[in-house]
């Protein structure tokens, strides 16, 4: 017996899962450079949340036609998936077709028949996509950060389902013995004509060709994922499981911010009291945000899960007037700088070398950060909720209490809420004069 | 507008050893705006005919902070309320209502954390109450049956917190042609003064937001434009200006569409 293609398939499958693995582990400590937040709370609430958002694709839906696309696309993947689980088995131990010898030929035939449909309707699905986004340009694909890469990345995304939905008919389509059983064949029996004028061994080698480029076509696409926007169909379920759960309004207090004022309010605080041995020094290094690692994990977990869809970017009123502020923009900055972090660390033996560029600044511009209006809807437009305002206001957390480097006009206005209570000049003993006019 | 409102003080109440129902949080804008002090006091009006037991801080209230948090100064945002839960906390105060969402917003989400608790209201919510609990009424033949109303959704108190019933019951009670924009609700669009943008000129662009939103409006073919933020109310009667269709098209709040139904 000829055990090659096993050793092959066994080393192509080891080789795709071992580098996807260490691109886990690199996405895992790049994800971990964000300050610790604690998400520990509501279990249950998360949990359907991730059940809802990312299994449940409810917030896909809000718009039907894309929706209903991304279902079918969705849908298949996960289905078309058990496939996969045995082309694997097959690949290994050299059987062909294992589970038609284990299960009833009526029930194979029947996933299989499942397996081709959803397979066909991917196909039909990504075609649309396309057009979409090439000819009929949507304008959310055709913003100013939907250039090169990114661009690509989403065209490379269809091409390689196209490809591979494509392989997996034409692979039933030239498997002579399963279309001779005739069940299960519902799209494949009408590719299979194609095929007829060649002979039994052409055909079998083109069986052949598709199985395999098939599968390898999958581990690339498989390690294709960190790399890409296409993060997204992993990185939904977590995403949607550590998102906001509190009312969208809310933002959050910052905790080193509550210790400093509350000393301030505190009549008995000596100022100039040494710090009680054994005390951690509770300030943070910096308040706000201007490189990625100040940020909490989750928002750059945020950032990797973003897919560059642009629903956030379409509602946002500052984007939709014509400012420079995007909200897919922050989230694709926050992952391009996170990467490059990330690079430097690898190249720096694991440590961080400065490189003197930081977020804020090379990357985001303080006149995108002052356009946002924080009125939530690239929050509530996303379908796996990412939360670019809170990026935002930790930016301008910093840009404010580190730098001072508000809009002048801000200034003025907070030093009246010192002066006088109120974001107007006036005097706070008038505040009950409207009674009487 | 001059007749007589009451309106008691916290202090007053205070001094004569007796605990108000509720707190009217009156907030900001509504207390120096031009504008915002109308349906401040609109909203006084609903309360006095309500008999609704209830006061102000007057001198004692302060900003809420919500525009400085927003602005990303963080340690005026926690002064503030660090301050103004001190006064609400030794006035006892159990409930409080205001008629801005900002207010509503930060006293309702971002006050417990730092030690103040308590039950906060958006004045169409209360006013609902109030409603439902027959404490007013709409006088039989309302002036604005058959007008065509649309409201605008301010980001604070729909998106932000969920609320989006209360201001449509109000208005449908009204007897109105209440007519929607085509962003409403969840998906409306700002009116462009959230996020401290109400101090400062916008970014380069375009348009301005308040003119994109007043178009939402104005596809609707509205006779009156109803919002239920001081903020919302300047850009949106900013916005109907910069349209020209201030003989047309009134900008109000819902407080002052139901106060005007009660004379």
């Amino acid at each position: 017996m000829n055990y090659i293609p096993n050793i092959l398939f066994a080393l192509a499958l080891i080789a795709g899962l071992g580098y996807f693995a260490k691109n886990v582990k690199k996405l895992i400590r790049n994800i971990k450079l964000g300050q610790d937040v604690d998400v520990s709370d509501n279990k249950s609430l998360r949990w359907k949340n991730m059940a809802r958002i990312a299994l449940g694709q409810s917030k896909m839906v809000k718009r039907p036609v894309s929706g209903f696309l991304h279902v079918v696309v969705y849908v298949g993947f996960v289905i078309i998936n058990i496939e996969v689980l045995e082309i694997i088995i097959d690949g290994l131990f050299g059987t062909h077709r294992i589970f038609s010898t284990v299960l009833p030929d009526a029930i194979y035939g029947f996933l299989i028949g499942c397996f081709e449909i959803l397979a066909f309707l991917v196909f039909i699905s990504v075609i649309v996509f396309w057009i979409r986004r090439n000819i009929i340009k949507i304008q959310r694909f055709w913003k100013s950060e939907m250039t090169a890469w990114p661009k690509n990345d989403a065209n490379y995304i269809l091409y390689f389902e196209m490809v591979l939905m494509t392989l997996f008919l034409v692979m039933n389509a030239t498997d002579l013995h399963f279309q001779s059983m005739d069940s299960g064949n519902i799209i494949s029996q009408y590719i299979a004509p194609w095929f007829s004028g060649l002979s039994e061994s052409s055909i079998h080698i083109i069986e052949r060709a598709a199985w395999w480029i098939h599968i390898l076509g999958i581990l690339v696409f498989l390690n294709y994922l960190y790399f890409s926007k296409h993060l997204h169909i992993l990185l939904a379920f977590p995403n949607t499981y550590y998102g906001k759960i509190n009312p969208k309004g809310q933002l959050n207090n910052l905790e080193a911010v509550t210790n400093e004022v509350k000393m301030m309010m505190d009549p008995n605080v000596d100022p100039f009291a040494a710090p009680a041995e054994g005390v951690e020094n509770v300030m943070p290094a910096k308040f706000g945000a201007s490189d990625v690692q100040d940020l909490s994990w989750v928002q750059l977990l945020n950032a990797y899960t973003c897919t560059e869809c642009g629903r956030c970017t379409s509602e946002c009123p500052a984007n939709l007037t014509g400012k420079k502020l995007s909200p897919r923009k922050i989230m694709m900055d926050t992952r391009d700088r996170l990467e490059e972090v990330g690079k430097n660390i690898d190249a720096n033996n694991g440590e961080f070398k400065d490189d003197g560029k930081q977020l804020l600044g090379d990357y985001i511009a303080p006149e995108e950060l002052w356009a946002c209006t924080t009125c939530n809807a690239c929050v509530e437009a996303c379908p796996v909720s990412i939360d670019p305002l809170s990026i935002i206001i930790e930016m301008r957390r910093y840009l404010v209490m580190e730098q001072s480097a508000a809009p002048v006009e801000l200034n003025n206005m907070m030093t009246n809420i010192e002066n006088n209570g109120a974001p107007w000049p006036y005097n706070q003993m008038d505040r009950l004069n409207w009674k009487d006019e | 507008m001059s007749e007589q409102l009451k309106v008691p003080t916290m202090a007053q109440c205070m001094a004569e050893g007796r605990q108000p129902e509720v707190l009217f949080w009156v907030g900001s804008a509504g207390s120096y705006d031009d504008r915002a002090k109308k349906i401040t006091r609109a909203f006084v009006k609903i309360l006095n005919i309500a008999n609704v037991d209830f006061a102000v801080l007057g001198t004692e209230e302060s900003c809420t902070g919500d525009v400085a948090k927003r602005a990303g100064n963080e340690f005026l945002f926690q002064m503030q309320a660090v301050t103004n839960i001190e006064v609400l906390n030794a006035y006892q105060v159990k409930r409080v209502v205001t008629a801005c969402p900002h207010s509503y917003n930060t006293l309702k989400n971002e006050y417990p954390e730092l030690g103040g608790n308590y039950q906060v209201q958006h004045h169409t919510e209360f006013i609902n109450e109030l409603m439902k609990d027959g404490r007013i009424k709409i006088g039989g033949a309302s002036k604005l049956s058959g007008k065509r109303i649309t409201f605008h959704d301010p980001c604070y108190l729909g998106r932000a917190n969920g609320v989006y019933e209360a201001p449509r019951d109000l208005l449908k009670s009204l007897g109105v042609e209440l007519v929607e924009m085509k962003r409403s609700k969840n998906t409306a669009l700002c009116c462009g003064a959230g996020g401290a943008q109400m101090f400062k000129e916008p970014e380069k662009g375009d348009k301005d937001i308040n003119v994109l939103r007043t178009e939402d409006a104005l596809e609707t073919q509205p006779n009156i434009i109803a919002t239920g933020c001081p903020y919302c109310n300047t850009m949106m009667t900013d916005g109907v200006k910069a349209k020209e269709k201030e003989a047309s098209i009134q900008v109000l709040d819902i407080a002052e569409l139901i106060a005007n139904s009660q004379e």
